[in-house]
This record gives C-alpha cells, sequence and structure tokens, in this order.
C-alpha cells in the first residue's frame, strides 16, 4: 500500500474545510471523469490509457507531461500487474506526486531572515489577479504578526494605484504610491527605501501585467529588480509568479520568460475556485522545476492557502 | 501574437510533409498524430482536435491524395479550409444599427472586460461615428470605476457611474435612460468578472440582460486560457444567453487555442480580438485571414489595411516624387521610417508578409533601437546637412556626435543606410521608367536577418 492510504487517513480528519470547498469544483469534473472511466473499463486496456490520456490533457496538465505520465503508469501497470481501475488510480497519483516533488522539500511560506526587509516581488501577464493576491498575502503575513508594506509598482494601468491603496485601507497597511505613468523603479526604490529605514518584515512590491513577449516591459522589471538590489542586497528574496488557473500551456512560456528576467521562486496560483483544474502548475514543474506556494480559493481576504500537493492531486484525482 | 508557436509546428510538419515523393496512408497518419500534438499544446480543446483530425482525414482519404505526385499542397488546403471552417467562415458585424443600441461585456476576472470596453467604444467612436456611453457596473473590484473613468477620459467618451452602492440591475437601467434621453447611439455595459459557478452574480447578469435587451454579449476570452474554456464560455451562454466572443491578449505569445475550440463548440462568432494595450488595439476578427496566419501564409490584406489608415497618403506622395526625381534626403529618409513605424511594431508588421523570416523580440527591440538613434542623429543635424548629406565631412559630423549623445559610428551608419537607399531609389527610377516599380521600403534592418526590409513594401500608396 502505499501514498493513497497515507493520503485517505490524512483526510479522513477533517481539518482542510476551506481547502477543499474551494477546489471542489475545481477537482469533481475531473475525478468524476476518472471514476467514470473505471466503471467503463472494467479491465484496463489500450482505450482506457487514451482516454486517460484526454483527461490529463482536458485538465491542461499539457502534452508532453501527459504522456510521459501514461508511459509511467503503462510501464508500471504492466510491472505490477495491475488491472483494477482504483489501484490504476493510485498509481497515477504516487506517479504525479513523486514526479512534483522529486525527493525535495518544497518551500511555501515566505522564508523571513537577516534584518533587512525581505522584498517579494509579484509579476505576471495582465489580469492574473496580482493586486488582489498581494492583498491576499499582506493579510496573511499581517495576521502572523509581521510588519507589511504595500508597494503599488503598477504605475501603467489605469486604477492600479487607486485597487492597491483601497486594499491598504482595507487592511490598515501603508501603501507606498507614485504618480500615474510615473517611474515603476522609482516608486519602489521610494519603497524598499521606507521598508529598509522603518524595519519592515515583509514588502510587496506590485508590478504592472506584462505579456511576457513585450520586451520593455520585461526590461523595465529588470530596472526593478535591480533598484531593489541597491537596497537590499540579496532582494527581491521571493519573486511569485502569478498564474490564473485556467490558463492553458501558455502558463509554462510566461514562467519561463519571466523566470530569465527574474528568477521565479514560487507560483501563486489564482482562482482555483473556478471550474479549471489548474493543471498547468503541473506542467511548470514538471518543465522549470518552480513549485507552487499560495493557492487563492475565493475573493475572501482570507482566501489563500498553503499550496498542498497531497491535498491537491487527492482532490483531483479521487474527490470526496 | 497568438498562435506563432502553433504556426511553427504546422509549419515544420507540412515542410517535412513536401519531402516525401508520394503520401501513404502511414505519412498521413503520422502527419495527423503530430498536428494532433501541436493542437493540443496549443490548448485546442482536445474535443475539437478529435473532430479536426477525422475531418481532415476523411477529406485526404476522400480527395485522394494518397499515391499523388504533389499531395502536399492539397493536405495544406484541406487543412486550411479546416480552419477557417473552425474559426466561423465569414466576418460577423457588430449589431448597433438601432438607436441605442446596448452591448454587454462579460466574462471570468481579469479577462480584460474594462479595458475592452473602452476599446469598443473607442472603436465606435471614431470608426462608426456614434455617441457612446460607457456604463460602469462593475461594482465588485476595487478601482473598477476609476479605471473606466480615467479610460473613458482618454478616449473623449462618456462614463456613466452610480458608484458602488447600487446594484447593477439598476445602474444599467439608468444608463439606458440616459442613453435615450441624450441621444447616445451604444451604450456599453462593463460587468464585473465572475466565475461561472457563481449562482448570485450569475443571476445578477440575467437580470442585467433582461432590463436592458442588449444587442450584443460578449463574452471575453483570454488568449493564453485552457482547456476549461469552453466549459466556462458553455455555462455563461446557458444562463445568460451570449451573442458572441471577444479575444483579449492576442498579442501575447500565448497559442489561442481556444479561439479554435469556442466558435466550433458554440456555433457563436468571434468578432474582435484584442492585439495590444492602447485603446486603438482592437481589431475586427476576420476567420479566413485568421487561418492563413496561422498556417504561415500572411496577412497581406490587414496589412495594406492598416498602411491605407496610417498612411499620410501626401506625405507619401512627396517622397515617391522626391524619390523619383534623385532628390531623395535625409528628411524624406526618416519621414518615411515613421510612415512605416505608424504601421505598428515591426515584428507584427512582418508576420503578416507571407515568407518573412520571424524575427526574435531581441532583434525587434535591437532594430527600434537602431530606427530611433537613426531619430535622433538626423534630428541632431542642421536643416541644410539633411538635404545635402553629401557636405557631412569630420567637423560637423563631431559636432553632431556631441550634440547627440550618438557615437561617430552610429553617424555613419546613418550615413550609409541613407546611401544605399539613395541608390535603391535610383534604381527604382530606373525601372519605372521601364514600366515596373512599387513603393521601396528603405529600413535601418542592419541587425536583422536577411539584412533589411523587403524593398516591395505593398505599393501603390500615393500614386
Amino acid at each position: 500500500m502505499g501514498l493513497i492510504s497515507f493520503l485517505k487517513e490524512k483526510f479522513s480528519k477533517k481539518d482542510n474545510g476551506k481547502y477543499n470547498n474551494g477546489l471542489e469544483k475545481s477537482r469533481s469534473a475531473f475525478s468524476k471523469k476518472l471514476n467514470d472511466l473505471g466503471k467503463k473499463y472494467k479491465k484496463v486496456n489500450e482505450d482506457y490509457f487514451s482516454e486517460l490520456e484526454e483527461i490529463l490533457i482536458e485538465a491542461d496538465v499539457g502534452v508532453n507531461l501527459t504522456l510521459q505520465t501514461i508511459d509511467e503508469l503503462l510501464t508500471k501497470a504492466k510491472k505490477e500487474k495491475i488491472n483494477d481501475y482504483e489501484e490504476l488510480n493510485s498509481a497515477l497519483i504516487d506517479i504525479l506526486f513523486s514526479n512534483y516533488t522529486n525527493d525535495t522539500d518544497l518551500p511555501t511560506e515566505i522564508n523571513f531572515d537577516g534584518d533587512l526587509p525581505t522584498v517579494a516581488l509579484i509579476v505576471g501577464v495582465n489580469g492574473v489577479g496580482k493586486t488582489t493576491s498581494i492583498a491576499k498575502l499582506a493579510n496573511r503575513y499581517k495576521n502572523a504578526g509581521k510588519k507589511v508594506l504595500l508597494v503599488a509598482g503598477d504605475t501603467f494601468r489605469a486604477g492600479a494605484t487607486e485597487q492597491l491603496a483601497l486594499w491598504g485601507d482595507r487592511l490598515g497597511l501603508d501603501v507606498i504610491v507614485g504618480k500615474e505613468n510615473s517611474d515603476p523603479s522609482s516608486v519602489v526604490y521610494d519603497g524598499v527605501y521606507k521598508a529598509v529605514k522603518e524595519n519592515y518584515d515583509l514588502v510587496l512590491v506590485d508590478t504592472a501585467g506584462r505579456l511576457q513577449n513585450k520586451n520593455n516591459l520585461m526590461m523595465e522589471l529588470e530596472k526593478i529588480k535591480r533598484v531593489i538590489g541597491k537596497l537590499v542586497p540579496n532582494g527581491p528574496q521571493e519573486t511569485f509568479l502569478i498564474l490564473d488557473a485556467t490558463t492553458g500551456q501558455n502558463g509554462v512560456v510566461q514562467a519561463k520568460a519571466f523566470n530569465e528576467v527574474t528568477k521565479i521562486t514560487g507560483v501563486v496560483i489564482t482562482k482555483m475556485d473556478g471550474t479549471s483544474k489548474g493543471g498547468i502548475i503541473l506542467a511548470i514543474k514538471n518543465e522549470l522545476n518552480i513549485p507552487v506556494r499560495f493557492i487563492g480559493l475565493g475573493e475572501k481576504m482570507d482566501d489563500l492557502e498553503i499550496f498542498d500537493l497531497e491535498k491537491y492531486l487527492y482532490g483531483l484525482c479521487i474527490g470526496e | 501574437m497568438a498562435f506563432d508557436s502553433l504556426t511553427d509546428k504546422l509549419s515544420n510538419i507540412f515542410k517535412r510533409l513536401r519531402g516525401q515523393a508520394r503520401i501513404t496512408e502511414s505519412n498521413i497518419d503520422e502527419m495527423l498524430k503530430e498536428i494532433r500534438i501541436a493542437l493540443l499544446e496549443a490548448d485546442v480543446n482536445f474535443k475539437v482536435v478529435k473532430n479536426f483530425l477525422e475531418n481532415v482525414k476523411q477529406k485526404a482519404i476522400g480527395q485522394d491524395v494518397v499515391g499523388k505526385i504533389n499531395p502536399s499542397q492539397l493536405i495544406v488546403k484541406i487543412v486550411h479550409d479546416e480552419i477557417v471552417d473552425l474559426l466561423g467562415g465569414t466576418d460577423c458585424e457588430l449589431n448597433v444599427k438601432k438607436s441605442p443600441s446596448t452591448i454587454m461585456l462579460v466574462g471570468l476576472q481579469g479577462t480584460g472586460k474594462t479595458t475592452t470596453a473602452a476599446k469598443l467604444a473607442n472603436f465606435l467612436k471614431n470608426k462608426q461615428k456614434k455617441k457612446v456611453l460607457l456604463t460602469a457596473c462593475d461594482v465588485y473590484r476595487p478601482a473598477a470605476i476609476d479605471q473606466l473613468g480615467q479610460l473613458a477620459k482618454s478616449i473623449g467618451v462618456d462614463m456613466f457611474t452610480m458608484g458602488t452602492s447600487v446594484s447593477p440591475v439598476e445602474i444599467s437601467l439608468k444608463a439606458k435612460q440616459k442613453a435615450i434621453d441624450e441621444d447616445y447611439d451604444v451604450v456599453i455595459i462593463d460587468t464585473a468578472g465572475r466565475l461561472s459557478i457563481d449562482e448570485q452574480l450569475m443571476e445578477e447578469l440575467t437580470l442585467i440582460k433582461k432590463a436592458v435587451n442588449p444587442e450584443e454579449v460578449f463574452f471575453l476570452v483570454d488568449s493564453a486560457s485552457g482547456q476549461d474554456t469552453y466549459n466556462t464560455a458553455n455555462i455563461f451562454n446557458e444562463k445568460v444567453g451570449l451573442t458572441g466572443f471577444i479575444m483579449s491578449k492576442f498579442d501575447g505569445d500565448a497559442r489561442g487555442g481556444s479561439a479554435l475550440s469556442i466558435r466550433y463548440l458554440t456555433h457563436l462568432p468571434i468578432k474582435f480580438i484584442g492585439v495590444g494595450e492602447k485603446v486603438g488595439d482592437l481589431d475586427i476578427f476576420h476567420p479566413d485571414r485568421m487561418a492563413d496566419r496561422i498556417l504561415g501564409m500572411g496577412d497581406v490584406v490587414t496589412l495594406v489595411e492598416k498602411a491605407q489608415e496610417q498612411f499620410d497618403e501626401k506625405e507619401a506622395k512627396k517622397t515617391v516624387n522626391k524619390m523619383l526625381n534623385g532628390s531623395f534626403n535625409l528628411d524624406d529618409m526618416l519621414a518615411q521610417m515613421k510612415q512605416v513605424n505608424k504601421l505598428g511594431s515591426l515584428g507584427g508588421i512582418l508576420k503578416l508578409i507571407p515568407g518573412m523570416p520571424k524575427i526574435t523580440p531581441e532583434q525587434q527591440a535591437y532594430a527600434e533601437k537602431e530606427m530611433r538613434t537613426f531619430e535622433i542623429v538626423i534630428n541632431s543635424m542642421t536643416k541644410e546637412e539633411r538635404q545635402h548629406p553629401e557636405i557631412l565631412k569630420f567637423s560637423r559630423k563631431q559636432r553632431i556626435c556631441l550634440g547627440s549623445g550618438k557615437t561617430m559610428q552610429d553617424i555613419n551608419k546613418v550615413l550609409k543606410k541613407y546611401e544605399q537607399s539613395k541608390q535603391m531609389m535610383e534604381q527604382m527610377a530606373k525601372m519605372r521608367k521601364n514600366g515596373g516599380g512599387g513603393f521601396p521600403g528603405n529600413f535601418p534592418g542592419g541587425g536583422f536577418p536577411g539584412g533589411g526590409f523587403p524593398g516591395n513594401f505593398p505599393g501603390g500608396f500615393g500614386r
């Protein structure tokens, strides 16, 4: 007996209400399909695998990882003479799980060490929910007793600064704001400067949404990164790529492009409370080895959870 | 631009196919397998992929390509036709004949509704001379109304808002009444982003729709979205009733597969694509042209249209005349460069021309930087120098160096390019006397593949 029984035991303790509720929609279709598939093919055969392939692809896992996973699953099924779909499902989780973790401990929480503030740069394409995610992260670490500063580095999108300022108001946090269309790196400099001088623990830097193929905007990001490094030598210690759960295979391209400009230390996946399965996070981990750190599960301030791979995969494949 | 990677993959597949003297059934199967992966990687819905491949296969077999000597063209044509079919075949007009007409924008969070509302308003105002009222019905997202307000101001269109404490249904009703009272032609309603499973908010959309009875209800699709797009669009369509789609963020390098899926699965047309961050960056969606683009066949029609919109015909005529009588100077070169620049980014233009090499973002940035250098250098010259570049000797060049902050090398590069262009012009002039001729495009393109811009930029302007 492998991972699956461990997981079942883990989940019989009802300690993950919000996580489960938020993910419910995402996973129900997926797990239902797996179960239906199992019922349809009492015995595991080639058709079973080709349908399984479709299910994974439909979850945005991507062709590469899907084919790789199916391959491994086939080998395993042959070797261990598995022909029962429940066992096969658990083997599937095993494979996805060990591919993702790769026998390493993956970080989730933001790490605080040293005297200088931890600067977290928040990047992503337009409309993935950067500003909202910042508010949620700020809320999380404020509640953990950290002194948090918000920096409105998106001076480009109309209304972006106001949006962050409103969140700052609601959360009772300081927000550093520049003029509209002013140079974002100067706003960032002001923010980080204040944070260093006034002993903040965490600086969350909002940036303008940018398509990853827009060279100028990517250069601007590089400049922001350099400016941070002047005040906090090892900063930004964290760079989070915010990714919408509905994103398809372009998510990998996005992660790759941003990673070249500033090393991405983690993905925050948003809108996981919809119907999307967010399989793209598996593809990104597989191709770029960037782990998911947080997961946005709703519209409320505290709807942000640490990413828990076990729960995610369990929900994805088994459901309730 | 979306579809680029799909285009690359497909053209590779076809290239290999062309290498085959004869096509066997196993060739076709092999090709279909590769097309399948290319489409799936492009986020085309897997159901669509399945159907697509079946259709292609059937047609390929039906048309008896197997065994023919040069069947690859035929297969490309079959794939092309199928893609056109997926995309919807014909263009769809925007339904705004009635006055006032109402357009409602709906979709998930972050798909670009507010930005698109402004782009649509801009489009209707400038291209169709409509009086537009933007209506802010997103009372949930912080600062959404500010955003719309700023955009409305920048394009010179009125915005209607009642703040965030009034229900969106009431706001939209009042907006429509205002439109009737004050003779607006089109009311555009920007609604809040919502998940398709949020019953309450979906109900709100239904109520708004009932209240204002819109001519168009557009669902915004993010070009980077994946397999779930269809499910979401479907739920919106069932609950609210849509009339079409607008694809946003089409200028990214998203694979754009959702564009290939939703029309086919919902039978609703895609009407616009958002191709940039500025309010003017909204294009009408042309299925056939898009299919050409997907298959790497370029899109000259769009290019010519863009050129016609942007080119200053008088200016072009002046330049052409100057070229033809050999009095082409640095001022003219700069003017010409600026004209080409108006068409959009270099990479964007090249993509529209069939058979042009692809350039990477770095190459593009380099070329654009070089153009900027040209402009700076030329602007640092005196009027006399610009008209008679031959008087530029060392001391003058040195002065330009100091004035422009550029190096001697930069200046020499400009002059060299000028000489080349001038030579080209003279040749053109000769050719023209013999009856040929187009619009010679000279371009500071030292840095990119092929060493410059094609000489015959679509001709016919200003003659």
